[in-house]
């Protein structure tokens, strides 16, 4: 187990860097596509800042509350996304064939087709993340103690390995249902979007559904919201906000379930 | 003309085999729809009537959004990676001698793909949102087909936007980068994210101004019953306007390059 | 097949080895079947290390799902299979650092970077040792003529050199088998020429095991001494070529598109096989030209589009099987 994540982790990185390696080749078209990706998750914020211009708060929350969820809900989508963003290409491998090539290498499969197309350019959705978290951070008066502190990065890095879960579940469930990638799109894109606006402009069924089944809610709205001393529309024991890591692991390893069992499926029906 | 209506039929076909896609297709049209709903209702509860809209009539336009997205390709359609990747690979010389005008040949499978999507993923998403939330549907079947023609005109606007977009592969290695600012241009300045009469000043009057406004906020306008009689004609003219425009520019590249193709050889 | 049972030198074994998929088909406007397709139905033999064997047969005929199963990438739904004795879908991984693939139709190389590059990659992959990974590497470079490529994005070789650069990619970690995919489709005279050189050195300097699939007879006369001819998933030959029936005239096909569906063509020249809705298929003697017939087409039916198939192995099989009920 401990040898196939080694293993994994090195090819990883060797597939990566050759991906680097080609977007090289077409300099130009990479310095372009960086600021598109970069502009792209920035329109997002400037929708939530042309909101701002008619309101001076939604659903309760002020623009620097709402900038502190969105960055670190973007941030943590954007590590997820650089890391694991390929794996909703998995059924189009598996449709073309190319998924086979992958299958007579000597390093783990999950490995080969999360570190394919590997692109630089979505560093530009982290920047843009990370900016609009800091901006929130430096407009609102937090109360800064240790334990809120210490929360933070552990709330992105949690963050990213619960969107990192998704995108592998979503790739699991891709080996039954090839053309089903934009079902990912709903959680991934999808979460990512829910969880940039304060859980109190959302249905309570809606809420209680990402806490407890999809828990989306400990990327951020948990955390995020002890660090700003606000209440969460559930009644949930406050201990919850420092859940995300555990939350993290679980989802984590149900993926890597999910994956084994899709990857087996595949083996047997080869389609 | 008729094989143009083959390649057409040919695009709506193309697109109806993948029934999975189009059914997640539908889900994350949905999800989407219902994130904005829940959001629109937090803005217009603090401001109603906020860009000439009530409630029920933003929410409206969210769905409607979510109906539109795929049929106006606000976030790119699919021919385009095509006809890049034609370019690219060169496979382009076979179609400029197929005696069939290259733009047209497009447009029309573009135009089959625009119509099963607007049943495919546009009807599904709407109805669900009307039964969820409380839509302004027209009661007329004239508003009805006055919209179905502003979102005609809104696909071959599209169109016209992406084949400009794609030709550029011509001079570029690689379109990618073009492509991606051509796709968020759609998503921002179509209405998508938000409605262009929201946006304030200098920037909602450039907005408006520009082709991408007929693909959501034009036809959502007609729906939504502000767009009638000599607003209607104004509204048909500048996304025709915008239309014939495009195309025309498209057609002198497309000149453009031929020649290029032919002195290289193919 | 005829080998001894439990021969030491038996490199590769199959036993009454099956792969049975589930297919859903339409069988009325929403409702969907469920059936078995037996695409592997009970094949056994035996290849021994250094063999150079042809397997051959129609599409669909259980070629590529058998190559599947001898690299581990499907598991078989029954029967015993082993390569270099592994279990090749138990210990898939183990198994890859010992055999070589090629997909002739899908290249592993990297399509924006120099050929080199592929290479250096897929030396850190197999942790191959440097010595031994610079002298396989000289080695493919001087008998696949790759010198002057290295430095070459991949993006910008013809199909010959590509093909050639993916087989050097597959031989770099010494594999003991080799697969191979069709690895001489769409090359020219001379590159095929030098693919199977290539391949006839490696068989007798390394005794590499290669066993390959083609729709080209030459690839099968050059290189193999034992045909396996598999079809409808079951082992219909295995033997010398000379061994299969001679094949009369062969036959080009002429695909043709047109704009609507109409009925078969009828031409002097040509005879009409298949229609499938505005595409038919017409069958023509190899030795005549198609551009009289192209022409005669084109002045009376409504063309879009067409293109020339040329005979291959799949006809002769078709030929040879002619009185086999579902072809």
């Amino acid at each position: 187990m401990a040898d196939a994540l080694l293993s994994g982790l090195r090819a990883y990185g060797l597939i990566a860097g050759m991906w680097i390696r080609s977007t090289m080749a077409y300099r130009a078209s990479f310095v372009m596509t960086v600021l598109g990706n970069f502009a792209v998750t920035s329109f997002d914020f400037i929708t939530i800042l042309l909101m701002f211009s008619h309101v001076d708060a939604l659903g309760g929350y002020t623009l620097g509350e709402i900038a502190f969820l969105y960055g670190a809900s973007g941030t943590a989508f954007g590590l997820a996304d650089l890391v694991m963003g390929s794996m909703n290409r998995l059924g189009r491998r598996v449709r073309d064939g190319t998924l086979d090539t992958l299958l007579v290498r000597p390093v783990p499969v999950l490995a080969q087709v999360a570190a394919d197309q590997f692109a630089l350019r979505r560093l530009g959705r982290i920047t843009q993340g990370l900016l609009v978290f800091g901006y929130g951070v430096l407009v609102l008066d937090i109360e800064w103690t240790p334990l809120r502190v210490m929360l933070v990065p552990l709330m992105l890095l949690s963050g990213a390995a619960i969107f990192s879960a998704l995108y592998v579940a979503g790739a699991a469930f891709q080996f039954w249902a090839q053309d089903a990638s934009e079902v990912q799109n709903s959680f991934t894109y999808g979460g990512n979007t829910l969880l940039q606006y304060p859980p109190t402009l959302f249905a309570k069924d809606l809420v209680r559904g990402v806490t407890f089944v999809v828990p989306l809610a400990f990327v951020n709205w948990l955390p995020a919201l002890y660090v700003l001393g606000r209440p969460y529309p559930l009644d949930l024991p406050q201990w919850l906000a420092f859940l995300p890591p555990v939350v993290a692991a679980v989802c984590c390893w149900l993926a890597a379930l999910a994956w084994r069992v899709g990857l087996r499926s595949y083996r047997s029906t080869g389609s | 003309m008729r094989l143009y209506a083959v390649v057409a039929a040919g695009g709506f076909r193309r697109y109806a085999t993948y029934r999975m896609a189009t059914a997640a297709g539908v889900f994350t049209n949905t999800v989407f729809g219902f994130i904005m709903a829940y959001t629109y209702t937090a803005l217009w509860d603090e401001r109603p009537q906020l860009g000439g809209y009530d409630l029920s009539q933003a929410l409206t336009y969210v769905w409607l959004g979510q109906a539109l997205l795929m049929t106006c390709a606000m976030m790119g359609g699919g021919f385009e990676d095509e006809l890049m990747e034609r370019i690219r690979t060169g496979d382009i010389a076979i179609d400029l001698y197929r005696p069939a005008d290259l733009q047209m040949w497009w447009l029309s499978g573009d135009l089959g793909r625009a119509a099963f999507h607007l049943m495919g993923r546009g009807i599904v998403p709407m109805a669900l949102g009307a039964l969820a939330f409380d839509l302004a549907l027209p009661s007329s079947p004239l508003t009805w087909l006055a919209f179905l023609v502003s979102v005609a005109l809104g696909v071959v606007v599209s169109f016209a936007v992406r084949f400009l977009v794609a030709l550029s592969a011509f001079w570029l290695m690689d379109g990618a980068g073009v492509m991606q600012i051509c796709w968020l241009a759609g998503l921002f300045f179509s209405g998508m994210l938000l409605p262009l009469n929201l946006f304030p000043g200098t920037l909602g009057e450039v907005a408006r101004a520009l082709p991408w406004s007929s693909l959501l906020q034009v036809p959502a306008d007609v729906f939504l019953g502000k767009r009638t009689g000599w607003g209607l004609v104004q509204a048909y003219a500048f996304q025709g306007g915008w239309a014939l425009a495009l195309l025309a520019a498209g057609r002198a590249l497309q000149t453009a390059a031929t020649r290029r193709v032919v002195v290289q050889g193919g | 097949m005829d080998l001894a049972e439990g021969d030491f030198m038996d490199f590769i074994e199959l036993d009454d080895v099956e792969k049975v998929f589930d297919v859903r088909r339409k069988t009325g406007r929403l409702r969907r079947g469920k059936h078995q397709v037996r695409a592997v139905d009970g094949i056994s033999f035996r290849v021994a290390r250094g063999e150079m064997v042809g397997y051959i047969g129609p599409n669909g005929a259980g070629k590529s799902t058998t190559i599947k199963m001898l690299t581990g990438i499907l598991t078989p739904s029954g029967g015993r299979l082993r390569v270099a004795g592994i279990d090749p879908s138990r210990e898939r991984t183990r198994l890859a650092k010992r055999i070589g693939v090629v997909f002739g139709q899908r290249t592993t190389l990297w399509w924006d970077l120099p050929l080199k590059d592929s290479y250096r990659l897929v030396h850190r992959m197999y942790r191959i040792p440097d010595k031994r990974f610079r002298e396989n590497l000289d080695r493919c470079v001087e008998l696949l003529d790759l010198a002057e490529l290295l430095e070459v994005p991949v993006r910008q070789l013809s199909l010959g050199q590509r093909m050639r650069g993916d087989i050097a990619a597959a031989l770099l970690h010494d594999p003991e088998v080799l697969y191979l995919d069709e690895p001489t489709i769409g090359l020219d005279v001379i590159s095929k020429a030098k693919v199977r050189d290539f391949l006839r050195d490696l068989n007798t300097e390394r005794a590499t095991t290669v066993l390959l699939t083609t729709h080209d007879l030459t690839d099968i006369e050059q290189l193999c001494k034992r045909v396996m001819v598999i079809d409808h998933g079951r082992l219909m030959y295995d033997g010398a070529l000379a061994g299969l029936h001679e094949v009369g005239e062969s036959e080009r096909t002429l695909v043709v598109d047109l704009e609507c569906e109409l009925p078969p063509i009828v031409l002097d020249s040509a005879r009409t096989v298949k229609v499938e809705g505005p595409r038919q298929w017409l069958a023509f003697p190899a030795s005549q030209s198609a551009a009289p017939l192209v022409a005669a087409l084109a002045d009376a039916y409504p063309l879009v589009d067409l293109s020339v198939r040329e005979p291959d192995i799949e006809a002769v099989i078709a030929k040879m099987y002619a009185e086999r009920p579902g072809m």
